[in-house]
C-alpha cells in the first residue's frame, strides 16, 4: 500500500499535466457527489470503522460536517484509511480532498508538503504509556527504557528531543504502523510506547488488558492536531476552515443537534446570520446559506461531538481541558461570522 | 594465378533511404530519441508539478540534521547526525541483513536440498514437507511469525536468562560481551592475512604434487591448522589486544555488550528460513540434473561416495543451480525491505519511511532507494555471472 501510493504519486507528478494542483476541489467533489477524506485506520474515538464498517470518530464526525455542509447529506463521504507515512503523500497526490487524521500541525510540513491545515480541532500532547508493573511513576524515570514508535510522526522527533534535551538513553524501535508498534509494545519488546496523548488513550483500551497499562502525566509536545487540505485551493481552505469554525461557533451560541430547528426561528441577529436566515454567508463559501443548520443537525456542535467520542463519558474519558471553549477557559476559539 | 584483377561485386546502387542499413539506424536514432524525450518528458513535469504544489524539491536534504534516533547503528549515528548519515545506517542495515540471510539460507538450503534426494523415505519427506511449507506462505506471515514467536517466547529484561560468559538472553534480544579493538590489534589482522595467503600456497602446492607424483597431501587440514594457529599466536605474542564490553544488568535493560535485537534475529531466520526453500529446491534440480551414469562411472574409477559428490556430481550440478541461485539472492535482498513490519531499521524503514516523512520529498526517496536496489541487484548478478562462468561447462 505504501510504495503503491509512493510509486503513484511519482507517477502522478511524472506523467500528470500540470493541472493546477487542486483548483477547484469543491466543484471536483460537487461532480463526484461524495466527499474523499483521508482518515485513521483505527484510533477510538478520532476515527475507527466499527464491525458494520461505519466509520466514527471525533475526525470522521468532521469530514460527516463537511460532507453535510456541501450535500446536506453527512453519509457521502468516502474513509480513505491512511498510515501516518502515507497521509501527505495521499493528500498532495489527490487521492483524498481532505486529511482529518490526527495529524500535528508543524512549520515544515506546511512549507514542504504542499498542505495547509485548516484549523486546529484537538489541541493535544505526546506522552508516554507504561505497564504497570515496572512501576514507573514519572517519564523522568525512563533513562535506558526501550521504547517503540510509529514511523512517520512528530512523535519519533519529540522522543528524540526529549532524551536528547534531558540526557538520557533511550533505545528506540520504529515500526511502520501504529498497530504494530502496539502490538510489539504488548509483547514486551519495549518498555513504553509513545504517541499523542489522545492517541495513548485510545489504543490502551485496544489492548488485551487496559488495566495493566498507565499514561504517563508528562506532557512532552505540543500536538496541533487539526484538518488539512493542499495548497493552491483557496476556496476549498476557506470551506473546511469555517465548517470548522462553524462547529465552535454554534457550541458558543448553544446551538445544539436538537435545537436547531428552534433556533432557526430566532430573532438574535447572530444566530440569524450563522443559520443563514439572514446573510448569504453559505453562499459565499458555495454553500447553501443554511449551512451551519445542515452540519449541526448532522453532527451536532463542537462540544456535542467532543461528548459523544472522547468526552468523560466515553471509554477515552479525555477531559475538555484545552480543547474547552476560550471562554471556558480552553483555547478553542472561532472568528465572528459576519 | 592470373594478375588480372577480378571485377569486383557491385551492390546494386540504391537509393540512401533505401539502404536497409541507414533504415535501420534512422529508426534505432528515432527510437533512442523518443525515449530520451520521454524521460525527459517526465523529468521535466515532476518538476514542474512540484514546484506548482509547493512540495519542496531537490536533493539539498542530505546534511539537514536527522533529528530522530535508529534502534540498529552499525556505524555511530545520533539524533544529530544528518540524513545523509541516516541513509547510510539504513543501507548498512540492509547490507548486513542480506549479508547474513543470504549466508544462513544458502547453507540450510543446501542442506534440505541434499536431504530431500535421501533414500531414506522420513527424511525425505521431512525436507519436502519444509520446502512445501515455506514455499506456499508469504514472507510477511513468515516474519511475523518468527517476530512473534522470538518475542513471546523469551522472557522479559528483569528475568534475563543468563547464560555462562556474560551472555543474557530476552525479549530485547541476546546480549554478547563485545570485543573493543586496542592499539596492538592490527598485528592479528596482518597474521589473519598472513595465514590466509600460507593456506592458499599450501593448497596450491599439495594440487601442483597430487599432479605430479600422485600423491596427497592432507592440505585442508594443514590450512586449517595454519588459520587457526597462527591469528592464536600472535595474539597472546602481542599481549592480547582485544578488550571486552561486558554486557550489565539495568534497571529496564541490560545495558552494554553487542545486542543482537529481536529484529534482526526475526529478519536473519525468517529470511533465510523462507529462502532456503527455494534454494533447496534449486539444488535439488541441478543434482537430479547430472546424469546417473556420471556416478555409476566414477565408482567404476574408484572413487568414493565423497569424492564423487565433490569430484563429479557438484561441479556438473553447480551449473545448473548457479543461475537459479542468483535469481533467489536477488529476491532475498529485495525482501530485507520488509523490515519495517517488524521494526528492523533497513534502508526502506529509515529512509524510503521516516526521512521521506520528515522531508515529504518523495520523488528524491523513492527515487535514490530504487537505484540503490538496482545497484544491488546489478553487483549481485555480475558476481554470479562471473561466478556462473567459472562453473560453467568448459566445452573444448
Amino acid at each position: 500500500m505504501k510504495k503503491i501510493i509512493a510509486a503513484a504519486v511519482v507517477a502522478a507528478a511524472s506523467f500528470g499535466l500540470v493541472t493546477g494542483a487542486s483548483a477547484g476541489t469543491l466543484d471536483n467533489v460537487k461532480a463526484k457527489g461524495q466527499l474523499v477524506c483521508g482518515a485513521n485506520p483505527g484510533t477510538a474515538g478520532f476515527g475507527v470503522p466499527d464491525e458494520k464498517g461505519n466509520w466514527t470518530g471525533l475526525d470522521v464526525e468532521y469530514c460527516r460536517a463537511i460532507a453535510a455542509a456541501i450535500f446536506n447529506d453527512p453519509t457521502k463521504v468516502k474513509f480513505v484509511p491512511l498510515s501516518s507515512k502515507d497521509r501527505f503523500t495521499a493528500l498532495a497526490s489527490g487521492e483524498v480532498d481532505v486529511l482529518v487524521r490526527n495529524s500535528t500541525w508543524t512549520m515544515s510540513r506546511e512549507t514542504t508538503l504542499g498542505v495547509i491545515w485548516a484549523g486546529i480541532n484537538f489541541y493535544d500532547g505526546q506522552g508516554f504509556m507504561v505497564n504497570k508493573k515496572l512501576g514507573v511513576k514519572s517519564a523522568s524515570e525512563l533513562d535506558g527504557a526501550s521504547i517503540c514508535v510509529q514511523q512517520g510522526t512528530t512523535t519519533e522527533l519529540n522522543l528524540a528531543d526529549y532524551f536528547r534535551s534531558t540526557g538520557k538513553k533511550y533505545q528506540v524501535v520504529t515500526f511502520g504502523t501504529s498497530e504494530e508498534a502496539l502490538k510489539a509494545y504488548d509483547t514486551g519488546r519495549c518498555d513504553a510506547y509513545t504517541t499523542d496523548r489522545s492517541g495513548l488513550a485510545a489504543d490502551r483500551l485496544s489492548m488485551a488488558k487496559p488495566d495493566d497499562n498507565v499514561i504517563l502525566p508528562e506532557v512532552i509536545s505540543k500536538e496541533p492536531l487539526g484538518p488539512l487540505v493542499r495548497q493552491g485551493d483557496d476556496q476549498w481552505l476557506n470551506l473546511v476552515k469555517w465548517v470548522h469554525f462553524a462547529l465552535l461557533i454554534a457550541e458558543e451560541d448553544g446551538i445544539t443537534q436538537a435545537n436547531v430547528d428552534e433556533k432557526v426561528k430566532s430573532d438574535d441577529p447572530e444566530i440569524k446570520r450563522i443559520l443563514g436566515t439572514d446573510g448569504k454567508f453559505g453562499e459565499s463559501l458555495g454553500l447553501s446559506n443554511a449551512w451551519v443548520v445542515q452540519i449541526v443537525k448532522a453532527v451536532g456542535n463542537y462540544g456535542e461531538m467532543f461528548e459523544r467520542n472522547v468526552g468523560p463519558k466515553t471509554p477515552l474519558q479525555l477531559a475538555r481541558a484545552s480543547n474547552a471553549l476560550w471562554n471556558k477557559g480552553g483555547l478553542q476559539y472561532a472568528p465572528p461570522i459576519r | 594465378m592470373s594478375t588480372q584483377a577480378i571485377p569486383r561485386h557491385e551492390s546494386p546502387k540504391v537509393v540512401f533511404y533505401n539502404d536497409p542499413k541507414i533504415r535501420s539506424l534512422f529508426f534505432q536514432f528515432i527510437l533512442l530519441a523518443a525515449v530520451i524525450a520521454l524521460f525527459w518528458f517526465a523529468y521535466d513535469n515532476t518538476l514542474a508539478n512540484l514546484k506548482k504544489r509547493n512540495i519542496a524539491q531537490g536533493f539539498g536534504f542530505w546534511n539537514v540534521e536527522a533529528g530522530f534516533d535508529i534502534s540498529q547503528t552499525l556505524i555511530s549515528y545520533s539524533a544529530a547526525s544528518t540524513y545523509g548519515r541516516a541513509f547510510l545506517v539504513g543501507l548498512l542495515n540492509t547490507l548486513l541483513v542480506s549479508g547474513l540471510s543470504i549466508f544462513f539460507a544458502t547453507v540450510i538450503g543446501v542442506i534440505i536440498g541434499v536431504l530431500r534426494l535421501s533414500k531414506n523415505w522420513v527424511v525425505s519427506r521431512l525436507a519436502g514437507f519444509y520446502i512445501e511449507l515455506f514455499r506456499n506462505i508469504p514472507l510477511l506471515l513468515v516474519l511475523y511469525f518468527w517476530y512473534g514467536a522470538v518475542l513471546s517466547s523469551l522472557p522479559e529484561p528483569r528475568d534475563s536468562i543468563a547464560i555462562p560468559g556474560d551472555i543474557w538472553l530476552n525479549s530485547r534480544g541476546l546480549l554478547v560481551p563485545r570485543p573493543v579493538i586496542l592499539d596492538q590489534f592490527w598485528l592479528v589482522g596482518w597474521s589473519i592475512v598472513l595465514a590466509l595467503g600460507v593456506a592458499v600456497a599450501i593448497t596450491r602446492y599439495a594440487r601442483r604434487r597430487q599432479a605430479e607424483t600422485g600423491r596427497r597431501l592432507p592440505a585442508g587440514w594443514l590450512s586449517t591448522l595454519v588459520m587457526i594457529g597462527l591469528p592464536l599466536i600472535v595474539y597472546f605474542a602481542a599481549g592480547q589486544p582485544l578488550g571486552l564490553d561486558l554486557p550489565v544488568k539495568g534497571r529496564f535493560n541490560i545495558n552494554g555488550g553487542l545486542n543482537l535485537a529481536p529484529e534482526l534475529v526475526a529478519m536473519v531466520v525468517g529470511l533465510s528460513t523462507y529462502t532456503a526453500a527455494f534454494i533447496a529446491e534449486a539444488v535439488r534440480a541441478g543434482v537430479v540434473a547430472v546424469s546417473k551414469g556420471q556416478t555409476e562411472a566414477a565408482h567404476s574409477l574408484g572413487l568414493t561416495d565423497g569424492q564423487t559428490l565433490r569430484l563429479v556430481i557438484m561441479p556438473q550440478a553447480l551449473r545448473v543451480i548457479v543461475p537459479p541461485l542468483n535469481s533467489e539472492f536477488l529476491s532475498l535482498t529485495k525482501n530485507s525491505s520488509l523490515g519495517v513490519s517488524i521494526g528492523y531499521p533497513d534502508l526502506v524503514n529509515v529512509f524510503t519511511g521516516t526521512v521521506l516523512n520528515q522531508t515529504g520529498q518523495a520523488v528524491e526517496m523513492v527515487s535514490v532507494t530504487m537505484l540503490v536496489y538496482l545497484s544491488f541487484s546489478l553487483l549481485t548478478s555480475a558476481f554470479m555471472n562471473w561466478f556462473n562462468t567459472r562453473v560453467a561447462l568448459v566445452e573444448r
